[in-house]
């Protein structure tokens, strides 16, 4: 540290560059890019038919629902918490626009845009609760979320009486089910917009910035003028909208809605999260490596198909590969501080 | 009589810095022996190195004559060579006692403890040491200066005759340092060599032996304190002349820029009145808990008040969080920079856009140029040593993070500035550059308001010097004619009736 003592403007443009530079290639995405191409790269050479326009469509189809909860994951991530009810709110925001499209249900057939907006709200007032009980009551995420998980899940299946909910209009199925650009599913194409305005977000707007500063040191954060429960509030609001409203495109995709689906989902988008470089700790993460992350679970998931891998390993696979990930980054991360035991005070 | 530990030619390398460069030591037997430098000096490596933490590169450490290389700090303590670390290493929600013990509790054959014995095992060590602690007490219960001094006591526990410590007194009020020095000069009349490593010269001059001075890595000097005075010992750490360590006071003050008045603390029925008026610098001093913290943050707005009025220019104002003081452009700086201060993951920019995040923002978004602008501005401005402004904070020296954080209050231009215990654990060329910034934005028409454990800052920088005890103000002294002892008397609560 003592060597960089007040430099002069120019070489401090050079460093920054150099820096910016070394940040990128240092940056858990571009790791991460390396990665899947070579993954892909093998895959295609084992396969033959790995990089094949209608197999990456069918990896896509199969975790644009992921996609979409790992934007408010990240969030929620970055924030210094995590949302394990994701999984079940997105067969509740299903369940509640069947009920609300169905005619000879409670609502009585509701127009098609309102009863997707009904779903999703069953998100947003899941994810409320989340934050109201984590801020105000004090209960920690864990615990919190771990209660909705099984609270959203109940609601699911009394609404129900357990059996899923089909014979819904056609005309809502355009959602899920068309292709309105060049022939790529709308599913897709709606999960790449979410995903690529929660990213410019996450990584510019200074309404989301705020999430950064909360998840690293709450404290210091508060003493900054930032509203932190209000911040952790929104967080998880916004992840309970997002998860319901995938809900509620996988059921105009899947044509039924069923209270049983999404279980396990939260492991596998707080897995990606992880693998794409957000912390636990909070205050580290993108919504691109999420992306990337996800891109990386389904590209071995689907590789391990093509492969003939029985799928009975398929749940041990993804475990070592997750515990992978986060040692490695854990080990480097010790192995960097290291000299900096020394260098903040000797 | 011989030295009871020596090292010479010790070498330690870090990548990318010789953290120790050929240095040697020697502690004799009885002796209390400082060891100072500037942060980065290398004292902390050379302390590690000599309890077992790290291992030296090269260089040889006799102890008792013989040659010794600990290599972890079980080794060390085996040896009778124990290190008080700077963060305590205590675990709070256990007793005292177990505290003391920890992995020799006594225990019966079926490897259940025996509390009796712990407990008046316990006590025998602490009444050995004059210490007046429960055995039985919770440690998250104590105040910190008995946690130091369990501390203590654990070391000596297990039969050390070398006890070093590492800047023992940065969070102990002026008593509880006598009780601690007090301590430390029986146990030295007992023979135990003890090492102390502090920032503050004078409690160095009033307690040790023998001064040890480093400097980037190297030994400069050992010196009796006996023929040593400040200038020579600070030019020998600086390698240069410090000019006058404070700057001068204020030849001009304005009008009230904040008041209050008939604040009430929480659990005190004392009313608080205080004007902080543009120009000066206002000190305020009094031991842990007579609440001086909780009256800055009261003002604030992190505790808002439920008792009294705040003005600023002569207007009642409400502050109700900190995000409506900020808006009100008053700034606080808390005591605590790493658990409340900084966001040390992140980068130097990010951290002094913290506070004023509209200067960086347009149209709802963060941009990237005026980020970089702001964060430049701040670092050419308070001589922020970073390799670049992406730079993470916690990889910066103290006095270097000290810097980051008076900067982000810095960025939002506040015209009320309360700063608490603004350069602890800072080296003593970045304390005196934050001392003198304060006196420049006091000279700028900023009404500074600074909280400090340590009275020659109060008396050097101040302009005016109130006094707490107890939450209440006890005294308002004048910043040129008050003195150390008078602080002493009305922080300690002697003379609350006077005012």
């Amino acid at each position: 540290m003592e060597t960089a003592t007040k430099e002069s403007a120019p070489t401090l443009r050079t460093n920054a560059l150099l820096n910016a530079l070394k940040q990128i290639v240092r940056a858990r995405e571009f790791f991460l890019v390396v990665l899947i191409v070579f993954i892909a790269i093998v895959l295609h050479l084992e396969t033959g038919h790995f990089l094949t326009g209608r197999n990456m469509r069918a990896i896509a189809l199969g975790f644009s629902a992921h996609g979409i909860m790992a934007v408010g994951m990240a969030a929620a991530l970055v924030s210094g918490g995590f949302d394990l009810s994701v999984g079940s709110v997105y067969a509740v925001g299903g369940v509640v626009t069947a009920v609300a499209l169905r005619e000879d249900m409670a609502f009585g057939g509701l127009p098609i845009e309102l009863a997707m907006a009904l779903g999703t709200l069953a998100g947003v007032i899941a994810g409320f609760i989340n934050g109201l009980l984590i801020t105000k009551a004090g209960i920690n995420p864990f615990i919190t979320t771990l209660g909705m998980m099984s609270i959203a899940r109940g609601v699911g299946y009394v609404i129900t009486e357990g059996s899923p909910i089909a014979r819904l209009p056609q005309e809502f199925f355009k959602y899920g089910q068309g292709a309105a650009f060049f022939g790529i599913p709308n599913v897709i194409l709606i999960a790449l917009v979410i995903i690529f305005i929660g990213d410019i977000l996450m990584r510019r707007s200074a309404v989301f910035r705020q999430i950064y500063y909360v998840g690293g040191n709450p404290e210091a954060a508060r003493l900054s003028g930032i509203n932190v429960d209000r911040v952790r509030i929104g967080v998880f609001t916004l992840s309970g909208m997002l998860a319901a409203f995938a809900g509620v495109l996988s059921v105009s995709r899947f044509t039924v809605a069923d209270p049983g689906t999404g279980m396990g989902f939260e492991l596998q988008v707080i897995a990606a999260c992880i693998i794409g470089g957000a912390s636990l700790n909070g205050g580290k993460g993108t919504v691109l490596g999420a992306l990337l992350g996800l891109i990386f679970v389904g590209f071995i998931n689907n590789g391990m198909v093509q492969l003939r891998v029985p799928v009975y390993w398929q749940n041990l696979a993804m475990g070592v590969i997750l515990l992978v990930a986060v040692g490695s980054d854990t080990l480097s991360q010790r192995l960097q501080a290291r000299p900096r035991v020394k260098r903040t005070e000797a | 009589m011989p030295p009871l530990l020596q090292a010479s030619g010790i070498v330690k390398q870090f990548p990318g810095t010789l953290a120790l460069d050929r240095v040697q030591l020697d502690l004799y037997p009885g002796e209390i022996h400082a060891v100072v430098g500037e942060n980065g000096a290398g004292k902390s490596t050379l302390m590690k190195i000599l309890s077992g933490v790290y291992t030296a590169d090269a260089g040889e450490i006799l102890f008792e004559g013989r040659r010794v290389t600990p290599s972890t700090p079980r080794e060390a303590l085996q040896l009778g060579i124990a290190i008080v670390h700077q963060e305590l290493s205590l675990v709070p929600p256990l007793t005292v006692a177990e505290n003391i013990f920890p992995g020799r509790l006594p225990t019966n054959w079926l490897g259940f403890v025996k509390y009796g014995q712990l407990f008046r095992d316990a006590r025998r060590v602490l009444d050995d040491l004059d210490v007046h602690v429960d055995p039985r007490a919770l440690v998250s219960d104590i105040s910190i200066a008995n946690q130091q001094l369990v501390e203590i006591a654990k070391a000596l526990s297990q039969n050390c005759k070398v006890l070093i410590l590492d800047e023992p007194t940065s969070a102990l009020t002026e008593r509880e340092v006598e009780i601690l020095f007090s301590l430390l000069k029986r146990l030295a009349a007992q023979g135990v060599g003890i090492l102390y490593i502090s920032h503050k010269l004078d409690e160095i001059f009033r307690l040790s032996d023998r001064i040890t001075v480093l400097r980037d890595g190297q030994y400069i000097g050992t010196v009796k304190t006996a023929e040593a005075t400040t200038d020579m010992i600070i030019r020998m750490m600086v390698g240069r002349e410090l000019g006058s360590m404070y700057p001068p006071k204020a030849d001009e003050i304005g009008q009230p820029l904040l008041e209050v008045r008939d604040l009430r603390l929480p659990g005190s029925s004392a009313k608080i009145n205080l004007a902080l008026r543009a120009g000066e610098i206002v000190g305020v001093a009094g031991l842990i808990g007579a609440g001086r913290t909780e009256l800055a943050r009261a003002i604030f707005g992190v505790d808002p008040i439920t008792d009294g009025q705040i003005l600023l220019d002569g207007k009642p104002i409400s502050i109700s969080s900190p995000s409506e003081a900020i808006q009100h452009r008053i700034g606080y700086l808390p005591e605590d920079r790493k658990a409340a201060g900084l966001f040390l993951d992140m980068s130097v920019k990010w951290n002094i856009e913290s506070v004023n995040r509209p200067a960086v923002t347009s149209y709802g978004f963060v941009n990237p140029n005026r980020e970089a602008e702001l964060a430049r501005e701040y670092i050419s401005r308070l001589e922020i040593s970073t390799p670049s402004i992406e730079q993470e904070v916690r990889r910066l020296s103290g006095g270097n993070q000290q810097k980051v954080l008076v900067a982000k209050w810095l960025a939002i231009r506040p015209r009320v500035f309360m700063v608490d215990e603004p350069t602890r654990g800072v080296d003593v060329g970045a304390k005196s550059e934050i001392h003198h910034l304060l006196r420049e934005l006091a000279a700028a028409g900023v009404a500074v308001m600074m909280i400090s454990s340590e009275l020659p800052e109060i008396l050097g920088l101040s302009d005016r010097i109130l006094v707490m005890h107890n939450g209440a103000i006890v005294a308002e002294l004048d910043g040129n004619a008050a003195t150390e002892e008078q602080i002493m008397h009305y922080a300690s609560g002697q003379a609350a009736v006077a005012v």
